[in-house]
């Protein structure tokens, strides 16, 4: 196949016109090759077992583009995949939306394409729809990025906030701060950067893997009970709740599970997974490692006589090795608060982050 | 490591039960402060022990006249103001360096080298170093000072900000605050000047001088230390963080230091005017002092904003009772240099306090 003979992009990429087309026909359909979007309809017609649907959408601006462990490309499918895996559902297709900037090369953009279908396969997603915009040089920083994303409802699953009660416990899939701290570092230019490697992953293999099993529902669908068996009704609420820390870090998400369902969190930093090149950086910058972002981690707050089933799911997936329970919600004494119990026994209050620290960080 | 933590939480038990008061322990340094918070070391230790935030944090005790000096500097247009992180959100008159419209680039450097590289890359403009900091930093900008003289680098130029630990910790024992019963002494300093150089505190003014590194069971065993001779009625020089401070401390540095640097009177936020805490370039390297070279001056005036940093950078008061504290000053949009500063005791309250 010829390659368009521009090496970067120009506004009249994103004219409509032959050079819109080149772009399109060379650069993005060959990375997505589905039924669906080979139509080239204005819409994507979709058919779906489930009549309840998951729907969501996310803008990536991160910067830089290329980091320890990923780009902006793998960041957005990952990122919306992770949107739908943790509200309960299983992620079917995707849109992709380009906003490029007048110059922008087209290696770093194939690299990306790239990049994007290899996340959709991994995710097993397909990219069903699109659309590509370019501006004058100034008006976007090279590349951003939507995608907007739908999943299909796991069958007997059922997650919400008001499931969630005392006495449940609280699982994290890995070490914290990996992706948060691999960007700073990188803008920042600090020396030990390159051991840094962002967790960027799509995470739909795992949650739908730990709510299969513990949801008592027969992975094969349409093939589910209408009412779960009394065997597996002990685990049917095994999972309860779940939320991928990205921005504002754990403290941000149990903050919220806290403030939503007014119940206390207790957690114990001694059990908190993080990767000690993670701890140096942030320590070295002045970072609280649980206010940093992560793009391959879920919180899942699951009944405690499933936890040490969830924690054995996670532990046998490669994305959920060093998956840990951290810690416990518990009755709300006088304000919702979440408290960390310190390495060296004291205690202190887990804020909701401010948020100013670090910008464009997905 | 939990074994040595209730040795030292007995200890100070202890020393609370004979002494039957409260005592005031200072910790110096802001690296300190957040040390303590972000380990929740308060919750651990006996009511009766309270600690003090003390003037360590060098964006904290840059005196607002500094900061209108830098501003002026910034409104020029033949001027690059090269300066670390935190300082270009210190409100001055009129703003800061980031909410003010000024005419020039400000740069953010990581280290003193990168300001000079900016004034070798920058030939047609002066960059004008904020060279802020205590005896940590200011061993890498005379080394910078000495460069620029050596390779004749004249569109570089610093001002000087930087301060002397003892003198500050002598002025709030001898006038600001007669509560401090004694100090917690900041490792990094230390390893420059040696803790040979607190011994004036401790033999004038019998205050034990304790110093620490930033890993929270040091702290905790210094302050254990602290609580073991006040009960003794003693004050005595220890350190508690031996493999890498000496009492004489890093000599080349201090060399370094005293060939570019003389100590001089300056102003210190909430000290006031403090005599011998702060280093001027000598006129050997006058040519780099941007206040000579722009024949500014540093004029103190008024805080008007209702900020009670000064107070709290002297152990008089607890962040939360500045009336400005999380309602008009929060991290987010600070009015005080104390909420700015990622080692500031108000930032540190904001993002970790209360704690049970």
């Amino acid at each position: 196949m010829t390659k368009a003979k521009h090496d970067r992009i120009l506004l009249a990429h994103g004219g409509g016109g032959q050079l819109t087309d080149e772009l399109i026909r060379h650069h993005i359909l060959p990375n997505f090759k589905n039924d669906t979007l080979a139509e080239l309809g204005d819409s994507a017609k979709l058919n779906l077992a489930s009549n309840s649907v998951y729907f969501t959408t996310d803008s990536y601006v991160v910067k830089p583009l290329f980091f320890n462990g990923g780009d902006i490309g793998k960041l957005a499918v990952c990122g919306t995949v992770n949107d739908l895996a943790v509200a309960g559902s299983k992620p079917i297709a995707l849109s992709l939306s380009l906003i490029i900037e007048e110059g922008f090369d087209f290696e770093s953009l194939d690299k990306i394409l790239a990049s994007i279908s290899e996340a959709a396969r991994q995710n097993n997603v397909n990219i069903v729809t699109g659309d590509s915009k370019t501006v004058e040089t100034g008006a976007a920083d090279k590349i951003f990025i939507n995608t907007a994303g739908i999943g299909e409802k796991l069958p007997g699953v059922d997650l919400g906030f008001e499931k969630i009660a005392a006495g449940d416990k609280i699982i994290i899939n890995g070490t914290i701060g990996d992706h948060g701290m691999t960007i700073i570092s990188q803008r920042e230019g600090i020396k030990f950067q390159s051991q840094l490697q962002s967790d960027c992953a799509g995470l739909a293999g795992l949650t739908c893997q730990l709510l299969e099993n513990t949801s008592g529902v027969n992975p094969v669908r349409n093939k589910m009970p209408e009412v779960p068996t009394s065997a597996s009704r002990g685990i049917s609420n095994g999972v309860k709740f779940m939320r991928d820390p990205t921005r504002g870090g754990l403290a941000a998400t149990l903050n919220e599970i806290s403030r939503a369902t007014a119940l206390s969190i207790e957690i114990r930093e001694a059990d908190i997974p993080v990767n000690p090149t993670v701890q140096a950086a942030a320590d070295m910058l002045g970072f609280d490692v649980v206010t940093i972002a992560n793009e391959g981690k879920f919180v899942a707050i699951v009944s405690p006589e499933s936890a040490e089933d969830c924690l054995n799911i996670c532990k046998n997936h490669p994305l959920g090795k060093e998956a840990r329970i951290i810690g416990e919600i518990v009755q709300t004494r006088d304000v919702p608060t979440v408290e960390m119990k310190t390495k060296i026994g004291g205690k202190r209050i887990v804020q909701m982050p401010y948020g100013r620290e670090l910008p464009r960080i997905c | 490591m939990l074994e040595r933590i209730h040795k030292a939480q007995t200890v100070m038990d202890a020393a609370c039960k004979t002494l039957g008061r409260q005592i005031n322990i200072m910790e110096v340094c802001g690296t300190h402060t957040v040390a303590i918070f972000r380990n929740g070391i308060r919750s651990t230790l006996p009511k009766r022990l309270k600690l003090l935030s003390g003037p360590g944090c060098p964006v904290c005790v840059t005196d607002q006249s500094y900061i209108d000096v830098v501003l002026q500097m910034a409104d020029r247009d033949d001027c690059v103001i090269a300066t670390y992180g935190d300082m270009i959100r210190v409100p001055g008159k009129g703003g800061s360096l980031e909410t003010k419209n000024t005419k020039t680039n400000v740069k953010i450097v990581l280290s003193s080298e990168d300001a000079l590289q900016l004034a070798k890359d920058n030939p047609g403009k002066t960059v004008v170093f904020v060279a802020v900091g205590f005896e940590t930093t200011a061993p890498a900008t005379a080394v910078v000072v000495k460069e620029a003289a050596e390779q004749n680098i004249d569109n570089f130029c610093i001002l000087s900000g930087h301060k002397l630990v003892v003198p500050a910790m002598r002025a709030l024992v001898s006038e600001k605050n007669h509560n401090i019963d004694a100090f917690l002494c900041p490792g990094h300093v230390s390893v420059i000047i040696g803790y040979g150089a607190f011994a004036e505190i401790v033999e004038h003014f019998s205050r034990p001088c304790v110093v620490a590194g930033f890993e929270p069971l040091q702290i905790i065993e210094g302050l254990a230390e602290i609580c073991r001779q006040l009960s003794a009625g003693k004050a005595e020089l220890k350190s508690v963080y031996p493999a890498v401070v000496s009492e004489r401390g890093n000599t080349t540095a201090q060399k370094i230091m005293a060939e570019c640097f003389e100590e001089a009177d300056g102003y210190w936020r909430g000290l006031g005017k403090i005599e011998k805490s702060t280093l001027k370039l000598r006129d050997k390297y006058s040519r780099f002092d941007a206040l000579k070279r722009f024949n500014m001056t540093e004029v103190p005036g008024e805080d008007t904003s209702g900020c009670r940093c000064g107070e709290v950078l002297c152990g008089l008061i607890e962040p939360p009772e500045c009336s400005l504290f999380k309602k008009a000053c929060t991290t987010e949009s600070p009015v005080g240099p104390c909420m700015v500063s990622s080692e500031g005791a108000c930032a540190a309250w904001f993002k970790y306090g209360p704690e049970r």
